[in-house]
């Protein structure tokens, strides 16, 4: 695909459609568009925009495309992310944005600046059941080791990428190459890496990986044998016998535990394959595309013949996948052949429900920054009662106006969705060190206590929107950064 | 990224407008108190999943009508299919001519059955679907060029008539157009046909092989644009009367037959500041433009 697309065009990922675009145009949305060969939304400083009113996911934002109409920012439904504001590295210098304004009759301070992040890394959670490489192996791109293998967890496999050792810690062309690893999973691209001993993925932040080639497009409801215990009630009395065909552990309803409890009969019904306990099959099949993540596309090509005088003229037989994607219906002729008929809309449901409950296979990145060192000496002359202060939960730490999860204990490291961050809101430094917004709001007057650069602290309304600014919709889904901290846990 | 879907009040605090990808709906409802809130979650509710179910059957959406249609699953994709069937044997079309005035329909369903509204609207660019509860009307303003906002005529649909559609198809839109209307307006049983049929009779409006119209294949622009290598119209020079009225009515002979397979209620052409309507009987026509150079009532049945 990509090999046929012309240079100067585009894809754009911002939505599903993903319309190629060409040079100076744009795509159907009328909001992306290709400037010179770079897919473009100019974003270049974000100020995050809130709903008027309380507990509603609306949120009034400038009409894309309609000028700046003059006015001024209205003050505390307005946030000032950090992106594209900029850093007063080595940051004995005030930050670049001190805000206050005032929310609901509290004055509120928000320093906003862009962080250097030498000690940084992302958590990447890949939903697969496909085995991606043994715990503690190298993940590698471009051939430079970028991180490792870590945990399996219920349906994912956890890889750990980036950190400070190979980001300056190994050569140059490996902590180039991690740099540029993680800046793309955090601006939301694709990455391509491979696995010592292992699979090679292709993954980016909200969207199915890529095995080997193989999109993963839903988590299974569970593995073959799992589905028969959800579902046996479902299915019991209205079919006879049901097989839940899966390349890991393939079901047998009649045989299973659970069809056992319920008190179904035998069907003579004989499997290909491993038995490992009653009613559960290994290897079946071939890995592959086919039913259940095995190369089959036939499912009667696992059966046996049936066993006479067990089995029996007109009995019914449902084939059904693990994802509830392929299924197929039988009932068996005179000798004892299963024939395919329509699935009974009796049986309709559970086969729905089965497809209902498989949740989309996707990567999520979290990134995970620690903040702890000179970047706070841009926000207060003394560093270490910013510290305390987050750790009181006095002050509020965003990255881009997204909530960020802070890690108990010393420091300020903290983690955050990148998908609840604005687009390409991440950047980089030759360091290497990855750049990301972060932005500290607290009440006014802790801000002084703390030593905050009080005389550098100027009102939203001195603000105005230009062309080195851009308005832009909250998230509903985050909480609104400015709301005054209360006390209690860490917000998330 | 997955930019995500917007949903929030427009500053006037009464309508809703949800916005997706290339999909921008302005929704409004009328109802008791409680009822309007309940339909405009119903709505966003119904709304964030439609971009990726289309998505999901876009290759065969983007191919020509007619092909696939029945392995089309999602209900959206099925009522665009079933939208541009009635012409699938005399030109080519695909069922993405008819996505807004579907979207629209499905996110109005969604509303009216979750809640109890006397009228309801939801405008997808133009292409809009409507409820009417029993003595309920609507005044629809009609837009000479989609790009200029200056009312050029206005209908009103009352809830006794059979109208619950509304499309405008031109080549200023923001959809690629075969032909030259500026604009053409249809009304219709619902939005996803006059969406449809707005496509077919804006195209049909056209001064084949006249030098003063642009025209460039629809991939040199949009590379995955369903019209693939068919010239789509990018501008029109200054026509004379003449060719104006011959324009027009290669669209209106489309028009009426349109009218008389019922697939439409009303149509009116728009091409540089002439106007035609074409209706059934005076039920739309009495109201229609009010100063046009050039107005033809047609009646084709009582």
């Amino acid at each position: 695909m990509t090999s046929m697309m012309p240079a100067d065009t585009v894809r754009c990922d911002a939505c599903p459609v993903l319309c190629y675009i060409k040079r100076g145009q744009a795509g159907a949305c009328d909001r992306y568009a290709n400037h010179e060969g770079q897919l473009v939304r100019v974003d270049p400083h974000i100020l995050l925009d809130r709903a008027v009113s309380e507990g509603q996911p609306l949120v009034p934002f400038l009409e894309s495309g309609h000028e700046w109409d003059g006015k001024l920012m209205r003050g505390a439904e307005t946030f000032v992310t950090a992106i594209g504001a900029g850093t007063t590295y080595p940051d004995y210098k005030p930050a670049p944005f001190i805000i206050s304004s005032e929310v609901e009759g509290v004055d509120m301070v928000t320093v906003v600046t862009e962080g250097i992040f030498s000690y940084c890394g992302v958590k990447l959670k890949i939903d697969t059941d496909r085995h991606l490489g043994p715990e503690r192996n190298l993940v590698r791109a471009q051939g430079e080791p970028v991180g490792h293998v870590t945990t399996g967890e219920y349906g994912s496999q956890m890889l750990s990428l980036g950190g400070v050792h190979h980001l300056t810690g190994g050569t140059k062309s490996e902590g180039r190459v991690t740099c540029e690893t993680l800046l793309n999973l955090c601006n939301g691209k694709e990455v391509e890496l491979t696995i010592d001993d292992g699979a090679k993925v292709i993954v980016a932040a909200g969207k199915p990986p890529i095995v080997n080639g193989q999109r993963e497009e839903r988590m299974r409801v569970g593995c073959g044998s799992a589905t028969i215990g959800m579902f046996a009630k479902q299915w019991f009395g209205k079919v006879d016998d049901v097989v839940v065909v899966d390349d890991h552990i393939t079901g047998v309803l009649s045989e299973h535990q659970a069809g056992k409890l319920l008190g179904v009969p035998d069907t003579g019904i004989r499997i290909k394959g491993r038995r490992s306990t009653p009613g559960r099959y290994f290897q079946v099949a071939q890995p592959g595309m086919g039913w259940g993540g095995t190369d089959i596309e036939d499912p009667l090509t696992i059966l046996r013949a049936f066993k006479p005088g067990v089995a029996w003229p007109k009995l019914r037989l449902l084939m059904v996948s693990t994802t509830g994607e392929q299924y197929a219906y039988f009932e068996l002729d005179e000798k004892l052949q299963p024939v395919e008929k329509d699935l009974p809309a009796v049986l309709r449901e559970s086969v729905a429900r089965i497809k209902e409950n498989c949740e989309p296979a996707l990567t999520t990145v979290l990134f995970m920054g620690g903040a702890g060192g000179s970047l706070r000496a841009g926000v207060t002359e003394n560093p270490v009662r910013l510290t305390r202060s987050v750790g009181l939960n006095l002050t509020r730490v965003t990255c881009g106006g997204a909530p960020v999860y802070v890690w108990p204990g010393g420091g300020i490291t903290f983690m955050v969705d990148v998908t609840r961050i604005p687009a390409n809101a991440f950047g980089y430094v030759p360091t290497p060190a990855l750049v990301a917004p972060i932005e500290f709001t607290l009440r006014k007057e802790d801000y002084g206590s703390l030593g905050g650069h009080m005389d550098y602290v100027r009102p939203l309304s001195s603000l105005k929107i230009s062309s080195q600014q851009r308005q832009m919709p909250s998230r509903p889904e985050n909480p609104w950064p400015l709301k005054p901290t209360s006390t209690g846990g860490t917000q998330q | 990224m997955r930019d995500p879907a917007i949903i929030r009040l427009l500053p006037d605090g009464l309508r809703l407008h949800l916005h997706d990808g290339p999909i921008d709906l302005i929704i409004g409802a009328d109802g008791e108190a409680g009822e309007v809130g309940k339909a405009y979650e119903a709505a966003a509710r119904r709304f964030v999943t439609i971009l990726d179910e289309l998505c999901e059957e876009l290759p065969l959406l983007r191919a020509a009508a007619g092909i696939g249609a029945k392995r089309l699953r999602g209900v959206v994709a099925q009522r665009m299919a079933a939208a541009v069937m009635p012409y699938a044997e005399h030109c080519f079309i695909t069922p993405m001519a008819a996505v807004a005035g579907a979207v629209a329909e499905e996110v109005l369903g969604a509303m009216i059955s979750a809640a109890v509204l006397s009228r309801a609207y939801v405008n997808n660019g133009g292409d809009i679907a409507l409820h009417l509860a029993p003595g309920e009307s609507f005044r629809i303003g009609m837009v000479e060029r989609p790009d200029r906002a200056s009312l050029f005529g206005s209908a009103t649909i009352e809830a006794w008539q059979p109208v619950r559609g509304i499309a405008t198809s031109g080549w200023r839109g923001r959809s690629f157009s075969l032909g030259i209307a500026d604009a053409v307006t249809i009304l219709a049983d619902r939005a996803a046909m006059a969406d449809a049929a707005a496509t077919i009779v804006a195209n049909a409006v056209d001064l084949p092989g006249h030098a003063g119209i642009t025209r460039v294949a629809a991939c040199e622009i949009a590379p995955d644009n369903d019209l693939g290598q068919r010239l789509v119209t990018r501008d029109v020079g200054k026509l004379t009367g003449e060719e104006t009225k011959q324009g027009l009515t290669s669209g209106t002979g489309v028009a009426l037959e349109l009218l008389s397979q019922g697939l439409i209620h009303a149509a009116a052409l728009h091409l540089q500041g002439c106007t035609r309507v074409v209706a059934r009987g005076n039920e739309f026509a009495a109201s229609m433009p009010l100063e046009v150079a050039e107005f033809v009532r047609s009646a084709v049945h009582a």
